[in-house]
């Protein structure tokens, strides 16, 4: 199986069209969607996990980047400031996905990109500000609380 | 038959590092020599054990003195970038405390509060070379008539510059959790309600008062690691508590000991004093610190020897407990278990974060070890020891 996160784009003109019912039963992939900001007539912004096999991913995003959405990996706009971080490991509480983790032999704190779904927790929780996370100006935060559309 | 003990004095060590000879190991490594040499083979054969430790140290700040301008001034209020610092000392020199907030920072007024810039800040940014806007108001007087004064510094324009904390290197601190049914923001980090994770802050087996538990060795005096430069411990910091309940081994099983400790910050780096931001808190600052004990005797040895097995906290709620002053433990657990990520509270499993960098510790520890084995770092002995338990 491969599994791989996506940031994903959509241009204004498929927001009414069932795109993601697509993905699952024309390509056969699995769709686990982590973050959604759909409205009518404006750009969409999706952060989605894909799950099936290396071809039908394939397919999926060949078929997404017909319609113009334009896809990159989560974990590219994701990012951890290593002159900043000082390895505490305060971060490792908030990460609900180990992509934040400490290696227990000598308690260094990792950071695997390709883990990270986005969630933003880790951002305010650092106290050094080292994680970085490019998701748009206009990030929907469905707690309402605080939005993780933190470029520094 | 006579049993050999070893008895070595400060100047017999020094002498050892400046003829290259010394033998330094870190805390971590001093706990498998002890384990297998013995405490007594470990004094003879070691010369000194470093220590480290690189975490928020809230009580911070510097004795910032800037030059004169014309007209003079005596400057009652102080901002360097915004930030407000104490003025009510002569002329122009001031007081920049860690965790005071930038001036118009909302603070919780949207809450959990984000404090990006404060004191901590600021005192980083000097030691990048970063020029700060320093602004200052007076009464004016007839020997100082400037009522008001605005510069753009750096740290070098800066003649004197003392970084001085007055509670730096706690031995031994609280391992929270929030028993409480809302998400509590301290400067214990964000804990969720019910217990669900657990936050602690200490570098172990590696923290410097751990090491020296009834401080015999460190006291006024002893020259150390502080910022990246050298410092000295100049008095026991506040709320120094030698009382506290410890150990068979000494060690303390809560927050006691303290550190006063003050280093000129223009021979610091800015890779070893970070500005924080704690949600929801204020600001603080991470310190590097890191102190060397002199291998007298076995007991010393012995002590320096202490695994994060042996060493224990209390488990504390900051839901309800700690803002109501409420002196009330839900367990005792020992920095092994709190290092393995997870311990157990009132019969469940919750998974810890550290606030503490071990990290960085480790990296403090070894840079004094270099320091000693080049010899370019002699050992100070104190003038006086802190306070030690009745």
């Amino acid at each position: 199986m491969y599994t791989r996160i996506y940031y994903f784009r959509f241009p204004k003109d498929t927001s009414d069209q069932p795109v993601i019912y697509h993905v699952i039963k024309k390509h056969d992939v699995e769709v686990n969607i982590l973050r959604a900001d759909i409205l009518p007539q404006r750009e969409g912004v999706m952060i989605l996990e894909l799950r099936g096999t290396k071809v039908n991913v394939k397919h999926a995003l060949s078929y997404l980047e017909g319609l113009g959405v334009s896809i990159e990996r989560l974990a590219t706009r994701v990012r951890r400031d290593d002159e900043r971080c000082f390895q505490c490991g305060a971060c490792t509480g908030v990460c609900p996905v180990a992509s934040l983790s400490i290696r227990r032999e000598d308690m260094r704190v990792l950071f695997d990109p390709d883990k990270c779904t986005g969630c933003g927790q880790c951002v305010l929780i650092c106290p050094v500000r080292a994680m970085e996370m490019s998701l748009g100006r206009e990030w929907f935060d469905p707690e309402g609380s605080r939005t993780p559309s933190i470029s520094r | 038959m006579t049993r050999k003990t070893t008895e070595k004095t400060y100047a017999e060590i020094n002498a050892r590092i400046k003829a290259g000879k010394a033998v330094v190991v870190t805390a971590e490594e001093m706990v498998t020599i002890v384990r297998e040499e013995g405490a007594e083979a470990a004094a003879q054969r070691i010369d000194v054990v470093t220590t480290g430790t690189f975490a928020p140290m809230c009580s911070s700040g510097a004795f910032l003195n800037f030059r004169q301008s014309v007209p003079t001034i005596k400057a009652s209020q102080v901002w360097f970038n915004k930030v407000p610092a104490y003025g009510g000392l002569a002329a122009v020199d001031a007081y920049l405390g860690a965790t005071e907030p930038c001036e118009d920072d909302p603070l919780n007024k949207v809450y959990p509060g984000e404090f990006k810039y404060g004191g901590g800040h600021v005192i980083e940014d000097l030691l990048k070379g970063k020029t700060i806007l320093l602004e200052a108001k007076a009464y004016g007087t007839d020997c100082y008539a400037a009522r008001k004064m605005k510069r753009e510094v750096t740290l070098a324009d800066l003649p004197h510059a003392l970084l001085c904390n007055p509670r730096n290197g706690y031995q031994n601190y609280n391992c929270a959790v929030n028993l409480s049914d809302k998400v509590v923001y301290t400067y214990m980090g964000m804990l969720k309600p019910h217990c669900r994770n657990a936050t602690y802050c200490s570098a172990g087996e590696l923290s410097p008062l751990l090491n020296d538990p009834l401080y015999r060795t460190i006291g006024i005096g002893t020259r150390i690691f502080l910022g990246g430069g050298i410092g000295y411990v100049t008095w026991h910091g506040t709320q120094h508590n030698p009382g506290a309940p410890r150990g068979d081994n000494g060690v303390p099983r809560r927050p006691a000991g303290t550190l006063m400790v003050q280093g000129d910050l223009h021979q610091m780096q800015a890779a070893w004093l970070k500005g924080l931001s704690i949600l929801g808190y204020g600001c603080s600052l991470a310190v590097g610190l890191g102190i060397p004990i002199p291998m007298l005797n076995a007991e010393i040895a012995a002590a320096t020897g202490v695994s994060d097995e042996d060493i224990y906290t209390q488990v504390v709620d900051y839901g309800n407990d700690y803002t109501n002053n409420i002196a009330r433990t839900y367990g005792e657990v020992s920095y092994a278990e709190l290092k393995s990520g997870a311990i157990v509270v009132n019969g469940v499993t919750v998974s810890t974060a550290p606030l503490s960098s071990v990290v960085k510790a480790r990296e403090i520890a070894e840079i004094l070890k270099d320091w000693i084995g080049q010899g370019r770092f002699l050992l100070h002995e104190p003038a006086q020891l802190l306070p030690g338990p009745q």
